[in-house]
């Protein structure tokens, strides 16, 4: 048995349908997209096969082909099947001697088996999430993990802990485990339950555990070495992927800056709103046959103002959120790639090895037996979620601008009908001047 | 002592308030050859001219602006912009219009109109020009007064200031402004030769009277404070709402963005890209729609603005009244002091102190010849006196009663004016909602088929 074998032996065993989150930083990955239909008879072969590996099924040399367990992909989450939800709520400000930190309570509701229990409240701060997204793209390197919202903001923040900051961070962490509990893989990972779960201390002892820094780091140095030769070898459907990346990566950019930047000037208008309307009532008070009139006008601008408010914060419920998502999500893509292009790379290298007999033929050609299944896993697993991730990625950003038009109509109509009725009061009161609309 | 300051009070009690008829809003001068009843200040001359001028209908307009280049008074070459101006009659109600008279006229001849108005016609509320430098601009619009967008909108100020002229009842029978209509050249020496410049009151005159008039009349004082509160108030509007319109305008283009973007990205995509395409374009629609709403509002702005100039106009009036109030203040004071030091010199009393008084302590009496020389000097300045204060009270009354008529007048076309403008303001307003509206639901169709 040559996989290396998660050194934690309290993660548990008898999985269903899919794979267990290995810890190991070489995990292979078969194709796991996997059913979650939690058909029965699927969970009695896995569990069997999970046994023998000690529940590490991205082990290299389980007996069935990884290509087998290329299971239908299931592109939407049916709610009905959905059983697990996780909200991110409440951000509490922690201060010790050393630091101040903000934690968020993390609320979990399941009715899997392999949780211990039906609910689970924690509490988890920023860093702790950070470890998770590592773990994950650990056991996975060529999954397509969802984005964590930013370390910093870039633009001159001066208190880490504002309120607007704050309650967008709580926002884009709910959805990074809302997202990690739909992946049909990713759900099911050791790590993503134990952070779903495990008390503060039992996180700590948790997270000591797992091959140590310098050995991560020496394999990042070999990787990043290796990743400019696996570019060159790359499939064509990879070329075509990245490609894509590359380009999506600079539109949803110029779409997340024109987006803040429409808020930015829509804020400002409001702002400039707020002292204009006021101006026609305050005039009214030095009038007499005009006071009626300026105060209308004055009250239509006022329910303008609320109604640019609601739309303003239309704006940073949906459209902004989503986008910026995307934005982190192209950076990932593009990490995604590296990393598929990183093993393609040392498969090459031992390849080329072989060519020229350099070392033991025999050593190497097992080597390369093990890398080419590797590859293959990784490559089958990036093909099926990548689609998975476009299906989701178009479906967002069309409910999300879809969203966005449809608050703007809102409101559009919101301001018409305020205009309408004040025209409509000064026709009823001088009853001689006739009211045209403009075509 | 206690006669004087009695006579002084009744003396100044302005006159009873007798409203007179009404003038014309309409924008084409109407009338019949009857006067108001109204004195002509100056001898309009021929006054038979002018009537005949305006027996028929009358259409005026600004319609052309050319740039001209010229030598200015010191010899140096300069460009302005002048303003044809052409006038129509209609000899029938429902006839064709006649091109009358058409002549080109610079901006300082109409303030050399204005001014000369103002100077002899000071109890009317005289329409205000457009604004000499642009003001209360947004980014777009340029401060520049060779620019064509601000050309176009003085054209427009200065064919509703003639307009304005020529409809009320007063103003429009004025000679001057005959011949501005009509005679191009020599005109601005016709209008020097009035020697108008030498009747016009010195600020100074009207700051000092401004600040040391006692009695006016409370509805002239009220009428200051309204037309200081108009001023800023509005000024204050055009203010923010040239922030608002500049905000508005950053929104829309920066949409239009989108539109670029959405473009290049359906490129890239299999399934969204016609989606993705036809919401661009209807975020193009949107982003270009701002400049036609925002150049309504200008002409909203300028409505406004007009009212702003007025407010300057009213406070003209008021302080002409000031003035009125403070020259006859001053003369009744000079009148009741005289009639106290003749009455002393009469009596032999001194109450008063005099110079005259002090050197004949000092020196010896006056023979009684002398004193008599003196009172008599004094009964005749006396006498003369009471009927200057006569007459200046008179005229003070009039100028009251013909003002008050002029600022109900103005008052009624002000609350019409506005009320319109308020009015149109919501139009535009309803028109965009209603182009939004549009634009959005279109884009939301082409988001969701994507």
């Amino acid at each position: 048995m040559e996989g290396e074998l998660p050194a934690a032996p309290e993660c548990s065993s008898g999985l269903p349908a899919g794979g267990s989150g290995g810890d190991s930083p070489s995990a292979l990955l078969p194709a796991e997209v996997l059913d979650l239909d939690g058909d029965e008879d699927d969970l009695e072969v896995f569990s069997k096969d999970a046994s023998l590996m000690d529940m590490n099924s991205f082990s290299p040399m389980m007996p069935t082909s990884p290509l087998s367990m290329i299971n239908q992909v299931k592109f939407e989450d049916e709610p009905d099947l959905k059983d697990l939800f996780i909200t991110v709520d409440e951000p509490e400000s922690h201060v010790t001697t050393l630091e101040t930190f903000i934690t968020y309570r993390v609320v979990t509701k399941t009715s899997r088996g392999e949780f211990d229990s039906s609910e689970f409240e924690v509490r988890r701060r920023y860093q702790d999430f950070l470890w998770l997204k590592g773990k994950l793209e650990e056991a996975h390197p060529t999954l397509i993990i969802p984005p964590l919202p930013e370390k910093f903001i870039v633009k001159g923040m001066v208190e880490r802990f504002n309120d607007d900051f704050i309650e967008t961070r709580r926002k884009a962490l709910h959805t990074f485990l809302n997202r990690i509990a739909d992946h049909p893989t990713l759900t099911f990972n050791e790590d993503f339950k134990v952070f779903l779960t495990a008390q503060a201390w039992e996180l700590s002892s948790h997270k000591k555990q797992g091959p140590g820094l310098l050995s991560k780091m020496g394999q990042a140095v070999r990787a990043a070495a290796l990743s400019v030769r696996g570019v060159k070898s790359r499939p064509e459907e990879f070329m075509d992927m990245n490609d894509f990346i590359e380009a999506f990566g600079q539109k949803i950019n110029l779409i997340d800056k024109i987006s803040q930047r429409i808020y930015k000037e829509e804020r400002e208008y409001l702002d400039e709103m707020k002292e204009y309307a006021p101006i026609h009532t305050l005039w009214a008070e030095s009038e007499d046959g005009l006071a009626d009139t300026l105060g209308g006008v004055g009250s239509c601008l006022a329910r303008c103002c609320s109604a640019t408010e609601r739309r303003l914060s239309g704006l940073s419920e949906t459209l902004l959120p989503v986008v910026h998502e995307y934005v982190l999500y192209s950076e990932t893509l593009m990490g995604v790639m590296k990393r598929r292009d990183q093993i393609q790379a040392e498969l090459d290298s031992k390849v080329e090895a072989l060519t020229y007999k350099r070392g033991d033929t025999d050593l190497l050609t097992e080597e390369i037996g093990k890398l080419e299944d590797k590859m293959e896993c990784a490559n089958n697993a990036l093909k099926a979620d990548w689609e998975r991730w476009g299906q989701n990625m178009r479906n967002d950003i069309k409910s999300a601008f879809s969203d966005m038009a449809e608050q703007n109509v809102r409101y559009y109509e919101q301001c018409l009908a305020t205009w309408e009725s004040f025209l409509t009061s000064q026709s009823d009161l001088a009853s001689k001047e006739p009211c045209e609309e403009s075509p | 002592m206690e006669q004087a300051p009695r006579d002084l009070e009744r003396l100044l009690q302005p006159g009873p308030l007798e409203p007179l008829g009404h003038t014309d809003a309409g924008l084409e001068a109407v009338l019949d050859e009857k006067a108001e009843g109204v004195r002509d200040e100056d001898g309009r001359g021929d006054q038979t001219m002018t009537e005949n001028f305006w027996l028929k209908k009358i259409e005026i307009s600004v319609s052309e602006a050319e740039k001209r280049t010229g030598r200015n008074a010191m010899n140096m070459q300069e460009t302005y912009t002048a303003y044809l101006i052409e006038t129509r009659s209609v000899e029938h109600i429902d006839g064709p219009s006649v091109l009358t008279d058409s002549l080109w006229r610079r901006y300082s001849e109409f303030e050399l109109l204005r001014n000369y108005l103002l100077v002899n016609y000071p109890h009317i509320v005289v329409p205000p020009l457009p604004e000499k430098r642009a003001e209360f601009v947004w980014h777009k619009l340029s401060a520049d007064n060779m620019d064509p967008d601000f050309v176009e909108r003085r054209r427009i100020g200065l064919e509703n200031f003639l307009l304005r002229v020529a409809s009320h009842p007063i103003l429009c029978r004025d000679k001057i402004f005959y011949l501005f209509l009509t005679q191009e050249g020599n005109w601005k020496e016709t209008v020097n030769e009035t020697g108008f410049q030498l009747k016009a009151d010195s600020r100074l005159k009207a700051l000092n009277a401004t600040f040391r008039v006692k009695n006016p009349d409370k509805r002239f004082t009220e009428l200051k404070h309204y037309s200081d509160e108009l001023q800023s108030v509005i000024a204050h509007l055009l203010r923010v709402r040239a922030r608002v319109a500049d905000r508005l305008y950053g929104v829309y283009k920066v949409h239009g963005n989108y539109g670029r973007v959405f473009s290049e990205w359906s490129a890239i995509e299999k399934e969204m890209g016609d989606g993705l395409q036809s919401a661009g374009h209807h975020m193009d629609v949107y982003a270009s729609s701002i400049d036609d709403i925002l150049e309504d509002e200008e002409h909203y702005a300028d409505q406004l603005k007009e009212y702003l100039f007025y407010a300057e106009a009213l406070r003209a009036v008021c302080r002409k009244h000031e003035l009125m109030q403070y020259d006859l203040e001053m003369a009744a004071q000079d009148l009741a002091s005289k009639k106290q030091q003749c009455e002393e010199l009469a009596t032999g009393t001194v109450r008063t102190f005099s110079l005259k008084g002090m050197t004949t302590k000092l020196f010896g009496q006056e023979t009684p010849e002398q004193r008599e020389a003196r009172i008599k000097v004094l009964e005749e300045q006396i006498s003369e006196g009471e009927q200057q204060l006569k007459s200046k009270n008179l005229e003070g009354r009039e100028f009251v009663k013909n003002a008050w008529t002029d600022i109900e007048r103005f008052k009624e076309q002000k609350n019409r004016d506005l009320k319109e403008a308020l009015i149109s303001y919501a139009v535009m307003q309803i028109s965009m909602c209603k182009k939004g509206i549009q634009v959005w639901t279109n884009a939301k169709e082409c988001f969701s088929k994507m």
